[in-house]
């Protein structure tokens, strides 16, 4: 569909009717699917005079995101505002530079306020004839039932394993067996894979919350447990944030004239400077929740693998083990409860990813999950 | 204090940030100083805006021989230059000036506190009053400076009744010395109720206690109270989830080990360790566990997925209080 759709777009360029060619795009599929990878290399074919060869300068930029008729979107922070997309829309509305087209590549395009998906609706029904809308987000349900029937949507489905341990072991280097150990390990998610095999923390990690089952078995371990996750959490968000906001606070100072010398000059910042600190220390704060929320959010997905991986032996169903290196927990566990009770701690856990996502109390979210995750 | 005092000395120092104290203590100086000349000038200045050279004019002896008392409030304000006039001035104070500095305490001006206690100048300290067991007491002895005695079951009922504010507590107790008929001397329960009922501050804490020792109506009219007086929904979430988590810690805590062992192992005060071990008595793992979970719930329906948040918390309290029974 995407290259038909392309060659009818080189068709528009020419002056043809390009049937096939659409102006909105929502990619859809589960995380670790690439959408982003799919519409960015939609963009390039777009942007390539060659349909996307993938050697040319122009795939170059568009792959390192400096092409300028490539405008790429990634909230950072908890939500996408209304501010920001009137802006984008602004910025969208531009003829492109180069005389092809002008895409917009809005990733985690669910993160946008309702008012900001409103917003959206008018720009992307009828954007001038040269501006594509590329939206990407985990399900079509994730969007506004307005902004899904504007758009055609391409959906992408997970990788299979071995897939994923093909594309480590060729694209990065990894080991066969490692590769292997992680794609299985990640559920299909290549990012997730490619950090696991390559970062000793990150499975460090992933070994630390997949002992979390076995240890709970006092109600004062499983808030233990609970406190710990959260605070390894808070920790690595603070770890990460803190040498981004430490950068990009020295700049905006710098912007505002700090340090400068001359005359009237090197009295701290100018007008607006205390301004736009405070709102650059909001959107800071905005984005520490967040990577707040994904790191325990990651660790309860091992965890719901896991619960899986348990369903899947006490079923005997002949699926892959997410979780293989654990075999023997994973029996043991099996043994010691029923598949309704594994389906009831899944249960537990995608409620507490709902609470967390709901701003309940992260440590008040996990306790409820660990506790249910306790009894046999 | 210095009540009583015949010749206040010549330059006073009043560290402190307790508002009615501070007061008190610059009163009872400007009042001895009057004492002793009752034509006494009063100039009272603020830190930020006492300029060089002003406090020399004012504290240098005047043609008739009459004596002055110089009040500077907010002396943390002061600049660098007034404050060396000061403690240069405070080494060899005049006979016939009272000089009262007034600072709040921390960092800010320290140079002149610094500078002034090396002067020998008379310095007193008050400070906030943090415990209850200090507020207490100072009702009693606000109650005893107007020749009366309190129960103490009524100080109680008085602390809980105005709050924190000690200006506040200090007009209370002088209204009721005035109000209380003179034919008993003692203000017991009776005299403070026919005044004063309710609760000025409930915090979470307290409710969280009440519903984890099984005082449903206890808890219930705290809760009530607590959000009456405007204790943000969330707080007391929290403050139940902290009850209900200590428990959890405690109650699992290792046997073999005891007082402040246990107290460091669980990263609790020890005073709290003894507390909740007195809490946990008819508290079981499963009771516990679902009343955790109960909170949980309620941390959502406060923030929003809920339509009444009070009602969410009420169910909670009752959830614990259920819960507790050891199953």
């Amino acid at each position: 569909m995407l290259s038909r759709a392309a060659s009818a777009a080189a068709e528009v360029l020419t002056g043809g009717r390009g049937a096939g060619m659409t102006h909105a795009w929502l990619f859809t599929g589960p995380p670790g699917s690439g959408r982003e990878e799919a519409a960015r290399a939609f963009a390039a074919a777009l942007l390539c005079p060659d349909g996307g060869c993938g050697h040319c300068d122009l795939c170059h930029q568009v792959l390192i995101g400096s092409h300028p008729d490539l405008e790429t979107v990634r909230p950072q922070g908890l939500s996408y505002g209304v501010k920001d997309t009137r802006r984008l829309i602004l910025r969208a509305a531009g003829a492109p530079t180069l005389g092809r087209w002008r895409v917009v590549l809005f990733e985690d395009a669910d993160r946008a306020t309702e008012g900001a998906s409103n917003a959206l609706l008018k720009a992307i029904e009828e954007p001038p004839p040269r501006t594509v809308w590329l939206l990407c987000s985990p399900a079509p349900d994730d969007m506004m039932i307005t902004i899904r029937s504007r758009c055609r949507v391409v959906t992408l489905r997970t990788p299979t394993t071995a897939a994923v341990a093909h594309v480590l072991a060729t694209r990065d280097g990894i080991a066969p067996d490692l590769a292997e150990f992680a794609a299985r390990a990640s559920g299909g998610h290549i990012e997730r894979a490619r950090r696991l095999a390559l970062d000793n923390d990150v499975r460090r990690r992933r070994e630390a919350v997949l002992s979390i089952p076995r240890t709970l078995t006092g109600v004062g371990d499983c808030v233990a447990a609970a406190e710990k996750l959260v605070k390894t959490a808070e920790e690595e968000a603070a770890a990460v944030s803190s040498v981004l906001n430490e950068a990009e606070t020295t700049e905006l100072r710098k912007i505002y004239g700090e340090g400068s010398s001359g005359k009237g000059l090197n009295k701290g910042l100018v007008r607006g400077g205390a301004g736009a600190l405070k709102e650059l220390e909001e959107r800071q704060k905005s984005r520490a929740t967040r990577l707040k929320r994904d790191v325990i959010d990651s660790a309860l997905l091992d965890l719901v693998a896991f619960y899986r991986d348990v369903l899947a032996v006490q079923l005997g169903a002949r699926v892959e083990l997410a979780n293989a290196d654990l075999h023997h927990d994973l029996t043991a566990l099996a043994r010691a409860s029923t598949p309704e009770g594994t389906l009831r701690r899944v249960d537990a856990i995608m409620l507490c990813r709902e609470r967390l996502a709901a701003n309940v109390n992260p440590q008040m979210a996990v306790e409820a999950m660990t506790l249910s995750l306790r009894r046999p | 204090m210095l009540h009583g005092m015949a010749d206040p000395a010549g330059v006073t120092l009043v560290v402190g940030d307790e508002e009615l104290l501070v007061d008190r203590a610059v009163g009872s100086v400007v009042t001895a100083a009057r004492e002793s000349d009752s034509a006494a000038e009063v100039h009272e200045l603020v830190g930020s805006k006492v300029e060089t050279g002003e406090l020399t004019r004012l504290t240098s002896p005047s043609l008739f021989g009459d004596k002055s008392i110089v009040v500077v409030r907010s002396a943390q304000d002061l600049a660098k230059e007034v404050i060396a006039e000061i403690v240069s001035y405070a080494a060899h104070p005049a006979d016939d000036v009272v000089l009262v500095l007034v600072h709040p305490g921390g960092v800010k001006g320290k140079a002149l506190v610094e500078g002034v206690k090396k002067a020998k100048a008379q310095v007193v300290t008050v400070s906030k009053l943090t415990k209850a067991g200090e507020r207490l007491d100072f009702i009693k002895t606000e109650v005893k400076r107007g020749g009366r005695a309190i129960a103490p079951a009524a100080a109680q009922a008085l602390l809980d009744a105005v709050g924190t504010d000690l200006r506040e507590l200090a007009a209370a107790c002088s209204q009721l010395v005035f109000d209380t008929p003179t034919d008993k001397k003692t203000i017991d329960e009776a005299a403070v109720a026919r005044y004063h009922r309710g609760r000025a501050e409930v915090s979470g804490f307290t409710v969280a206690d009440a519903a984890i020792e099984g005082r449903l109506r206890d808890a219930l009219e705290q809760l009530r109270w607590a959000l009456n007086t405007g204790v943000a929904p969330v707080l007391l979430v929290s403050a139940l989830a902290g009850g209900l988590r200590s428990l959890a810690k405690v109650g699992d805590a290792p046997r073999n080990l005891r007082g402040g062992q246990l107290a460091s192992h669980l990263g609790m005060p020890p005073w709290k360790v003894d507390r909740v071990k007195r809490q946990l008595g008819g508290w079981g793992p499963e009771g516990l566990s679902f009343a955790l979970q109960a909170v949980a719930a309620a941390d959502e329906q406060v923030k929003g997925g809920g339509a009444d948040p009070a009602y969410a918390l009420e169910h909670t309290v009752q959830v614990i209080v259920a819960s507790r029974t050891g199953r």
